[in-house]
């Protein structure tokens, strides 16, 4: 009775409370659990873990840490440009990595690059995820002519490389739209070429563990009380099939980041006007040959370390969440 | 196998259509084929009676068929912007981006088998670490950052390579070819190698992978109880059964090497069909980038098709393994 009357009290704030409890138990659990044992042993993770934070938290205030904001035309001066890195000889102690053609200062292009590269990355990987899944799990649910179709068109698209597959539909996007419409939408066109160049890998583990779950006895329970096909694929076949899925979405966040770059560095990919890591490099590549070396280096570099961590992370989290893998 | 052959087939060619279509779509309805063709001073009528006499009147249907027809013979109608026919353009820089293709398929194979071997036998040596350690790296750099960095330093600072086009070029009746001159096999090193890498690594991998399995097996126990050689039992049993799957991935990669020749022409300025194809897309050259389109998807489909087939030729397990893994899918 006196449990019943406490349950009643707290009633009013019970959600925050029951949320309370709920994250700390969470992150005791999660403490206590295999994946923090493993990363606290593995020195290559935590410093892959620690350069991805960095990029994300300089990505994500680029706005407050940078030290020069280089779309500002008013901090911009032109007599600045071309200034190399501090330790070389002639530059100015104000650019710690120097500066580009016009003035700006490479360091805060680098935040400000890294800010889109990680914005398209994370939206295209969010993009790929919703429609594998969903498609991946209506597939192994479902079955028959509907399981046959999406995996057939899965088979096809598998055959092309994901990377041809964005480039195809960013340039005849490119083509079709007008280009003050283009200049607007680029940043979805951008994310549904990458996001659907990807959907194939989640689909195909989806559905194998799908086909797994839907024998099982708990689904099986679930249909008999009559809950409907769409409700036990959500609530109760979806929670179970995650797993791999968070593996899949870590190694994808690399080959979306290299896409993005790879994309604006053949000039389809994000407009001049907001450059991401791979615009940085292609607009540097043009002084390579008169010694300003450091305007497209340093994006590279970036870049590679930026993808290098988060493969490593990848890698890491296939190992411990499936050991077998191996 | 008869019914497996015309399965795949028939795919293929299901393939090939839906592509075609993308293509025709792309041509027909991005902009008006007549404002492309006609000057500003064309009068109306001149206009109309141009649409009837190219067809643009017919049918949908009918003239996706037409264009179908065309394209089968090799006819893709004129660059919009070079004012030439697409076939011609094509077959111009076809042999840039085969030759550039080919050598670095041989190239990933000539060293990414060795390392994967390697790197299979002596599991711990540094030697492997090595290797490991440059695979991953090879992975996570774009393409077009390694050609970026070759071009820094052996093109800027040692200033030993050429860093962009193909050198001189030999015409050997329609083909052309670098591979003659000097200068044109300097120019082809720094872009093959970039090309390379990345499926370099694949193999690597790959081969390492096969190999330790391989190693693992009954018959390789046994022909080291027979007193064979190490050389022998590695190399004549182990290295030979790794051999099939390494071929049909590198059979499936040749598509790959080409599409990813789009992005090395592009850092090299190697006058291939990739550099076509990326100009086309920046100048909106509706007709090139359909052709390209449905090129590319040929050389993939032809590809697929033939390591499909010589897979099931060549491995027999593989007719038993569909069988019994047909209930769960793939």
């Amino acid at each position: 009775m006196a449990v019943e009357q406490r349950g009643m009290e707290v009633k009013v704030d019970a959600p925050s409370a029951g949320l309370w409890a709920h994250t700390v138990d969470g992150l005791r659990r999660f403490f206590d659990g295999d994946i923090w044992y493993s990363f606290k042993r593995s020195p290559v993770t935590i410093l892959s873990a620690v350069i991805t934070v960095l990029f994300m938290s300089a990505a994500l205030f680029a706005p407050l840490v940078a030290p020069h904001d280089p779309f500002d035309l008013a901090q911009v001066d032109l007599l600045d440009s071309f200034l190399p890195p501090i330790w070389v000889e002639g530059s100015d102690p104000r650019f710690l990595l120097g500066t580009d053609d016009q003035g700006r200062d490479v360091l805060s292009t680098l935040m400000y690059g890294s800010r889109i590269s990680l914005g398209v990355g994370f939206a295209s990987v969010i993009f790929s995820l919703f429609l594998g899944v969903g498609l991946g799990l209506v597939s192994g649910y479902v079955g028959g002519t509907v399981d046959a179709v999406i995996m057939r068109i899965a088979d096809v698209q598998l055959s092309f490389p994901a990377i041809l597959i964005a480039l195809l539909i960013d340039g005849v996007a490119r083509g079709v739209l007008p280009r003050d419409l283009h200049g607007e939408i680029w940043f979805y066109v951008l994310v549904f070429a990458i996001g659907f160049s990807g959907w194939v890998q989640y689909a195909r583990t989806v559905r194998g563990s799908t086909l797994v779950e839907k024998n099982k006895e708990y689904v099986q329970a679930a249909r008999i009380i009559g809950i409907r096909p769409a409700l036990i694929m959500l609530r109760h076949v979806l929670p179970n099939v995650m797993g791999p899925v968070l593996v899949i979405a870590t190694i994808h966040l690399a080959i979306a980041i290299i896409t993005e770059a790879t994309l604006s560095f053949l000039g389809v990919g994000v407009p001049l006007t907001s450059p991401s890591l791979g615009t940085l490099v292609r607009v540097g590549q043009d002084f390579l040959f008169s010694g300003e070396w450091w305007i497209t280096v340093f994006p590279g570099i970036a870049l590679a370390v930026l993808v290098l961590a988060v493969n490593l992370l990848g890698d890491w989290l296939r190992d411990v969440l499936n050991p077998k893998l191996r | 196998m008869l019914a497996f052959i015309i399965r795949r087939l028939l795919q293929s060619i299901l393939v090939m259509l839906t592509v075609g279509l993308i293509a025709f779509a792309l041509f027909r309805f991005v902009g008006d084929p007549i404002n492309n063709m006609v000057g500003q001073d064309t009068s109306l009528a001149d206009r109309a009676a141009l649409r009837e006499s190219l067809g643009l009147n017919d049918p949908f249907l009918v003239q996706y068929g037409n264009y179908l027809i065309n394209a089968v013979q090799g006819q893709f109608g004129i660059s919009y912007q070079q004012r030439r026919p697409v076939a011609d353009l094509l077959v111009e820089r076809l042999p840039a981006t085969l030759e550039l293709s080919l050598v670095a398929a041989v190239l990933a194979l000539l060293v990414g088998v060795p390392m994967g071997v390697y790197t299979g036998l002596r599991r711990e040596g540094f030697l492997s670490k090595v290797f490991l350690v440059v695979s991953l790296i090879g992975i996570s750099l774009p393409t077009f950052l390694i050609g970026i960095l070759l071009i820094l330093v052996f093109g800027v600072m040692l200033q030993w390579l050429p860093t962009f086009g193909r050198g001189e070029v030999v015409d050997l009746g329609g083909w052309t070819t670098g591979m003659l001159t000097a200068s044109g096999i300097k120019a082809l090193i720094m872009p093959s190698i970039t090309l390379a890498l990345f499926q370099m690594t694949l193999i690597m991998r790959l081969v390492r992978s096969e190999m330790l399995e391989v190693l693992r097996t009954d018959y390789i126990k046994f022909a080291r109880a027979r007193g064979l050689t190490n050389r022998a039992v590695n190399f004549g049993h182990a290295l030979k059964n790794t051999m099939v799957p390494v071929i049909t991935i590198t059979g499936l990669q040749l598509g790959s090497i080409i599409a990813f020749a789009i992005i090395t022409e592009s850092v090299f300025q190697w006058p291939g069909m990739g550099l076509l194809f990326i100009q086309a897309i920046n100048e909106v050259d509706i007709p090139v980038m359909a052709s390209y389109l449905i090129l590319i998807a040929f050389f993939f489909v032809t590809i697929n098709l033939i390591v499909d087939l010589l897979y099931y030729a060549v491995d027999p397990r593989l007719r038993v393994d569909k069988l019994v893994a047909g209930g769960h899918g793939s």
